[in-house]
């Protein structure tokens, strides 16, 4: 029967097919956990007394509450620390695998499964985060689950899922130059809303998607549960197998060319039908900025803020009203004279390495700013490793900004790296909800180009603001010159 | 898992639509490590606010929460559940949930039932015309009774089923670990395992340290 690449892939891991309107029970290959979501489920474990079904199969790494400052040292606030003690004791007491800070594997939960290898096509990962659906850019089913689901994957290695539907968002041709994955993702979800994928798996298809490397596949599929979806998937292509090729966790030998024949297979059929359809041409996108304080409050750089009088849905108005005086705008206003205090090149969307290439690459030679705090933040210790090798530390340290260690850091402001009420910020991370970044801050979505771009001018900025001569930057490694 | 048939309790409305999990509950009461005491947290940010539904003495023992669409989206987190339970919460009914909210709403059980939006905007009517005003919720014949209004709300079989019996998710599936095993046996060799790990050889992580650097403050912050 033909099927989409969703409905392959759970067909391929139904324990039991539920009946009388039960969900399936799914297997669940790669169990993904972090401090915040985790004690509480361990704590079940231990009250009910039972053990983790499959340590093999689990993988917890320290990223919410980390500092990005002074890693040596104990961590300040008690409570971050607490988290932390928790999760270790746990991984010890369980025998779950654990990458603690220090630890060249440590960093986001989002990035380690991709930089390990373990996040593969065809597997069911599932998180105690919603960001999960990161992992669906490498053809894998993944989603962000509960607390309690998180407590019943470690103890049973399923999940009783309810069905889903599907979606294929088809984006055709090819991005103009400046316009980024991130310019895709926030343009989805302009179109479709923060519910228009409820309920829904969303495919990425088309020219523009197959054009992007891993990073650029992960930071889309990042950001479908800001549409409200389960999950978001790309199907697996030799991008993919590159990526993966060699890494510590890849199938190697005979199991590395099983697995490809396996993966080549995970496409979705071209009779098979979906749910819902949404289609993008590329060509016309640039880049995007959100206004608002949800992610689908976002437009074009060149437009204005919004004049909330225009808009002809009630609900919508009254959104826009109290996101424009939260976020302390003028409706008419023009998005690119919005001066930011701080930009945040970070988090699971957008701390990747080509995304710090990318941004330093305009961050070449450059100083920031006055009146601007630039953190940059890589995703992962060994993110931080690489771009040390290549020499970017010295560029963004050159240039002003702050470069610190990894983890989520301003990206939901658990740790100390907030935004002070009132402060506004330009962040490559993925949430722009009221407080997020911290209680009273004010927070604007972009690619890592609009942000460095913005730490250049000091106001929302894109590469053409930059001169006619700067060439905007891809996420290839910088030719650097020894000095 | 308390058993849920029919709950009866204040009805408090909360006339926002996209109320997300940060609203629900602030990143900053995520560190905790314990699973109740939680009220404190709910709608922490507009708790402060005199204006806020729950601070007006009429609602503040509410059971019922009645929002506007798309309620719980955002983060994942459970928080947002034992939150509003905690406080005293049996049940939130709105015209659209976000999926993970649902699903965490339902393990916990809190009811959480989908009203159509004009239904819900006759109960805010009742509930802000006669503040205090009880709301029964009848999971069994799924309907709502606020003074003389009386809609259906929808939540799926399986999720009432559970709630009426108050069964444990972790338990019913245990009672087919021998599938669970038989699947497991079928696996294939390429699929990961994250033991026993490898990974590149160990390297040093230098700490960053804070740096002389002027803080970009607007004039005026
Ligand atoms: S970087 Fe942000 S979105 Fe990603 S896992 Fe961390 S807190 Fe969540």
């Amino acid at each position: 029967m033909a099927g989409t690449l969703a409905e392959k892939v759970w067909e391929n891991h139904i324990v039991r097919r539920g009946t009388d309107g039960a969900p399936d029970l799914l297997y669940i290959d790669l169990h993904l956990v972090h401090e915040v979501t985790s004690p509480q489920a361990f704590e079940g474990l231990r009250l009910a007394g039972r053990k983790v079904r499959r340590p093999d199969l689990t993988l917890a790494t320290e990223d919410h509450n980390t500092p990005t400052l002074d890693i040596d040292r104990p961590i300040a606030d008690t409570t971050s620390r607490t988290q932390i003690q928790t999760l270790r004791n746990n991984a010890a007491e369980f025998g779950v695998r654990l990458h603690s800070l220090g630890d060249a594997d440590q960093g986001i939960v989002h990035q380690v499964g991709p930089q390990l290898g373990l996040t593969m096509p065809g597997l069911t990962v599932v998180c105690g985060d919603s960001h999960t659906s990161t992992h669906g850019a490498f053809g894998a089913l993944a989603f962000g689950i509960g607390t309690s689901e998180v407590e019943h994957v470690l103890a049973t290695q399923t999940l009783p899922l309810a069905p889903f539907k599907t979606m294929a968002i088809t984006v055709n041709g090819a991005l103009p130059i400046g316009a980024t994955a991130k310019d895709i993702i926030l343009a989805v979800i302009a179109k479709i809303g923060t519910g228009g994928g409820q309920g829904y798996v969303l495919e990425y298809r088309g020219e523009a998607i197959r054009a992007l490397s891993m990073e650029g596949r992960m930071t889309i599929c990042n950001m479908s549960i800001e549409a409200g979806a389960r999950a978001g998937m790309i199907a697996p292509d030799e991008t993919t197998f590159a990526y993966l090729k060699g890494r510590p966790h890849a199938p190697e030998g005979a199991d590395w060319d099983a697995a490809v024949e396996y993966w080549r297979t995970l496409r979705t059929d071209d009779d098979a039908t979906f749910d819902a359809e949404v289609v993008l041409e590329a060509a016309d996108l640039e880049p995007f900025v959100t206004w608002g304080t949800n992610p689908g409050q976002g437009l074009p750089l060149s437009a204005t803020v919004p004049v909330p009088e225009q808009i002809a849905d009630p609900n919508e108005r009254v959104a826009a009203e109290r996101a424009i005086e939260y976020m302390g705008l003028t409706p008419g206003q023009p998005l690119r004279e919005i001066a930011v205090d701080t930009v945040f090149i970070g988090s699971c969307t957008n701390g990747r390495i080509e995304d710090l290439r990318a941004a330093a690459k305009l961050m070449q030679g450059q100083t920031k700013a006055d009146s601007v705090r630039v953190l940059v933040v890589p995703s992962s210790a060994r993110v931080r490793l690489q771009a040390e090798a290549e020499g970017l530390d010295k560029i963004f340290l050159d240039f002003g900004a702050e470069w610190r260690n990894a983890g989520c850091s301003m990206c939901l402001g658990m740790n100390p790296d907030q935004l002070a009420p009132g402060e506004r910020s330009a962040s490559t991370s993925n949430r722009n909800f009221e407080g997020r970044q911290g209680k009273g801050g004010r927070t604007h979505l972009v690619s890592p180009l609009v942000a460095a771009a913005t730490a250049i001018r000091g106001t929302l900025s894109s590469v053409s603001d930059l001169g006619p001569d700067v060439p905007v930057p891809d996420g290839s490694p910088l030719d650097l010159q020894p000095a | 898992m308390e058993k849920f048939t029919q709950h009866t309790g204040v009805g408090v409305p909360l006339r926002r639509s996209n109320v997300d999990t940060d609203q629900i509950i602030p990143a900053v009461y995520l560190k905790r490590v314990t699973r109740t005491g939680f009220e404190d947290a709910l709608f922490a940010a507009w708790r402060g606010d005199p204006s806020f539904v729950l601070n007006q003495d009429a609602y503040r023992a509410g059971s019922v929460l009645v929002a506007g669409p798309d309620f719980g989206t955002g983060s994942s987190r459970e928080h947002a559940v034992w939150a509003l339970k905690d406080y005293g919460f049996k049940v939130v009914l709105a015209s659209r949930f976000a999926d993970i909210f649902r699903g965490n709403s339902g393990k916990q059980g809190l009811v959480a039932g989908q009203v159509a939006q004009e239904d819900v905007e006759l109960i805010w009517k009742v509930l802000e015309t006669a503040p205090g005003t009880e709301v029964t919720v009848d999971l069994e014949a799924r309907t709502v009774t606020c003074d003389d209004v009386v809609v259906p709300f929808q939540i799926d079989d399986y999720t009432r089923w559970r709630l009426m019996e108050g069964l444990d998710d972790i338990g019913l599936t245990l009672q087919h670990e021998e599938e669970i095993t038989a699947f497991e046996a079928t696996r294939d060799a390429w699929r990961p395992k994250t033991l026993p790990a490898k990974h590149l050889p160990p390297v040093e992580i230098k700490a960053a340290r804070p740096v002389e650097v002027s803080l970009g403050r607007r004039p005026g912050l």
